[in-house]
């Protein structure tokens, strides 16, 4: 079991109202609206939600890698350092941000094969990347890099002298992680990390990951729409629903007792393997057109609970237990009848 | 003696790529009675999608037979193969690419049911694709049958091919991954919407899926094969094959398979496995194809000989010759073969003493 994160560690990333909006042809899109949450040293968190929920953008903004059709409205995205320090990467210029990255923060994105060059082995992308953020000894990178392979469970001397596209995608996947790795970042975002791999291969990943973490400590953000990949490696997840953190607690917490129904309407419509047949159910209606929001809360057309209250004024994320966050007025009244009971069993109070 | 609906025997496809040969599908054999709910499992590669493709008929296989109704469908004159490829219809995966986005969900389901002569005039085919939308939950159907596929979500438009295969009103229906581009909020919904077309129009389904969960909710009722590199490893009843695996590849599979769970996954760390490379199909290992990744591998049987996929009971049947030995033999395998389970009922404790 993971260890709950210390009071005295200050957070290595705090996001502050961040409001992100798309300019097109067909209009302003906001795509993030006031999210805001922190990530202590070593720890991890899910954001998790459908597709059109803003999750890759909050990924992208975290990264600096917004397209140009992105702007940042509002909010800040503030990162401390090994020294105490505190960058707002908001306000960082190209020149200091391709410092900052992969240095502090490295991201590994979902296709794994378009993340590298394909006329360079391996071995060379690894020296670029050394070289770009003045790293020159050869033989250091070749030992660090040889290290965290053997950490992802390849082949250093094989992998290394090897095109991207002679690697199965589950290696160049982990290929990726071991790179990302390569400058000690302090924290590391996972943009659907294990989407569209085999399910063997999947829980070779989550295997790397987690003894990674173990080996290394490192405070990790994983962006995915998959919440067994979320029930596996997060310490805390949020939830995301049209753009806002709907709700945010800890992993069994959101898991056994969710007090936001989006939350819950997920944990329904993806019932487990094992075990018996279990009721299963989908949330009515699909989720709003983010240039489009329905007044109030947005989640409001599919909820059951929904008063008039809900339709009218935007719910704030607020505290309804410890460490536990929801954007709901009516959360006293979100139960998930089928898994209560393992609550009981949990490790926490 | 009522003939069963669609018979696959012996079905082998194989691919010339170049100088290579892949061999996508070995000597498949399954059977579907009408009403029947079989669900095709695999990782990519597997050769499910090229399976489903043989059963609608959309792919002349290599070598083996398909029957449909007791007759060789690739011996049929043209007109009864025209009324085989009425009676079986496939679902694709993708809604964005399967509807033709210049004809409106009116024109798309139209267009079979005049071609057919299944509807009299344009105002009948009209009428009778409205009642195929309300089959397919999208109500009003007035307010669906002018939209184009771009006006309609993800969910929507799997739901318009699913109408549009429901016109020629078919026994069974081939769906390949039908569910795995929705979004999960949306997926089951449309899960249960092709599980009441199953119960009241009594149609087979052939569900093909890389998602267990999906093949579980599916196909509670019905059975499940597990395909790995071209073949059939494991079939049997669902509930049998979910909850108490046999084949050390499903069982692999399963013991791997992330939940929705926080503690019932996190004991689960711990892959069934020799090795991660799963071998190419341009140069498939001899013997069991599974033998360089399975933990119960015996040198000398399992690379050498090919299990066959025979019967452990009148349900079941498993290509592997462990499997086969335990059953026949009193082995010191039996020990071998325990696995752990996760979070399954007790019937299954009770089984094993």
């Amino acid at each position: 079991m993971i260890k709950r994160r210390q009071s005295l560690n200050e957070p290595v990333l705090s996001v502050r109202d961040l409001v992100i909006q798309y300019e097109g042809a067909g209009g302003v899109v906001q795509a993030v609206r006031g999210v805001r949450f922190d990530l202590a040293p070593d720890e991890s968190l899910a954001v998790i939600g459908e597709s059109g929920c803003g999750k890759t953008t909050l990924g992208l903004a975290l990264m600096g890698l917004l397209p140009k059709n992105a702007r940042i409205i509002a909010g800040q995205i503030l990162y401390r350092t090994r020294d105490g320090r505190i960058y707002d990467v908001v306000r960082l210029s190209g020149r200091e941000f391709r410092n900052f990255r992969w240095k502090e923060c490295a991201m590994v994105f979902q296709g794994a094969l378009n993340a590298f060059n394909p006329v360079l082995k391996i071995w060379d992308q690894v020296l670029d990347t050394a070289r770009a953020h003045g790293l020159r000894d050869r033989t250091r990178v070749r030992d660090q890099c040889e290290r965290l392979l053997r950490l992802v469970q390849l082949d250093p001397d094989r992998v290394l002298q090897s095109y991207p596209h002679e690697l199965s995608g589950g290696m160049r996947q982990r290929v990726m992680i071991a790179l990302s790795l390569l400058l000690e970042p302090r924290l590391v975002i996972y943009d659907e990390p294990t989407t569209a791999l085999d399910i063997l291969t999947q829980r070779a990943i989550i295997e790397v990951l987690r003894s990674l973490r173990q080996e290394l400590g490192f405070a990790m953000v994983f962006i995915s729409h998959d919440l067994p990949l979320a029930a596996e490696l997060a310490d805390r997840v949020a939830t995301m629903y049209a753009g806002r953190i709907v709700e945010l607690a800890p992993v069994r917490h959101l898991f056994y007792q969710p007090r936001h129904p989006y939350t819950r309407g997920l944990l329904l419509a993806v019932p487990p393997v094992s075990g018996p047949l279990t009721t299963v159910a989908s949330i009515p209606g699909s989720p709003p057109s983010l240039a489009k929001l329905p007044p109030g809360c947005s989640f409001a057309p599919r909820c059951e609970l929904a008063t008039d209250h809900c339709r009218s004024e935007e719910p704030p994320l607020c505290t309804v237990g410890a460490d536990h966050w929801s954007a709901c007025h009516c959360w006293s009244a979100v139960s998930l009848d089928r898994r209560t009971e393992r609550l009981g069993g949990a490790s926490h109070a | 003696m009522p003939e069963p609906l669609l018979e696959l025997h012996g079905v082998s496809v194989h691919f010339r790529r170049g100088r290579t040969l892949l061999r996508a599908v070995e000597e498949v054999s399954f059977c579907l009675e009408p009403g029947d709910v079989l669900c095709l499992v695999g990782e990519s590669g597997s050769g499910k999608t090229t399976l489903g493709k043989v059963a609608a008929g959309l792919l002349r296989p290599t070598s083996g037979s398909v029957r449909y109704r007791g007759q060789d469908v690739w011996r049929l004159p043209a007109n009864a193969f025209r009324s085989f490829r009425r009676a079986v219809q496939i679902v694709h995966q993708d809604p964005y690419a399967s509807l033709n986005p210049i004809r409106t969900v009116a024109d798309t389901l139209v267009a079979p049911l005049l071609h057919h002569g299944i509807a009299r005039n344009w105002a009948d085919a009209v009428e009778r694709a409205a009642r195929l939308l309300e089959l397919v939950d999208l109500v009003p159907p007035e307010q669906f049958l002018p939209k184009y596929p771009h006006q309609l979500s993800g969910g929507q438009r799997q739901r318009v091919s699913i109408a549009r295969a429901l016109t020629v009103g078919p026994e069974l229906i081939v769906a390949d991954e039908a569910t795995s581009m929705v979004d999960v909020s949306i997926r089951v919904s449309l899960l249960h919407t092709l599980r009441r077309l199953r119960e009241e129009l009594g149609v087979a389904f052939l569900f093909i899926t890389h998602d267990l969960a999906m093949a579980k909710y599916f196909a509670w009722q019905g059975r499940i094969a597990v395909l790995y590199l071209g073949r059939v490893v494991e079939l049997g009843p669902t509930p049998s094959v979910i909850g108490h695996p046999l084949h050390p590849y499903t069982q692999a599979l399963l013991a791997a398979l992330p939940e929705p769970d926080p503690e019932l996954t996190r004991q689960k760390a711990k892959l069934l496995l020799r090795s991660l490379d799963i071998p190419s199909l341009a140069n498939l290992p001899g013997g069991c194809s599974f033998h360089p990744r399975c933990l119960y591998f015996v040198a000398g049987l399992c690379d050498v000989e090919r299990p066959p996929l025979d019967a452990v009971d009148e349900q079941r049947a498993v290509a592997c010759h462990i499997v086969q030995q335990e059953r026949t033999g009193s082995d010191a395998l039996r020990a071998r073969m325990e696995v752990p389970t996760w979070g399954n009922d007790e019937r299954l404790s009770s089984e094993r003493g």
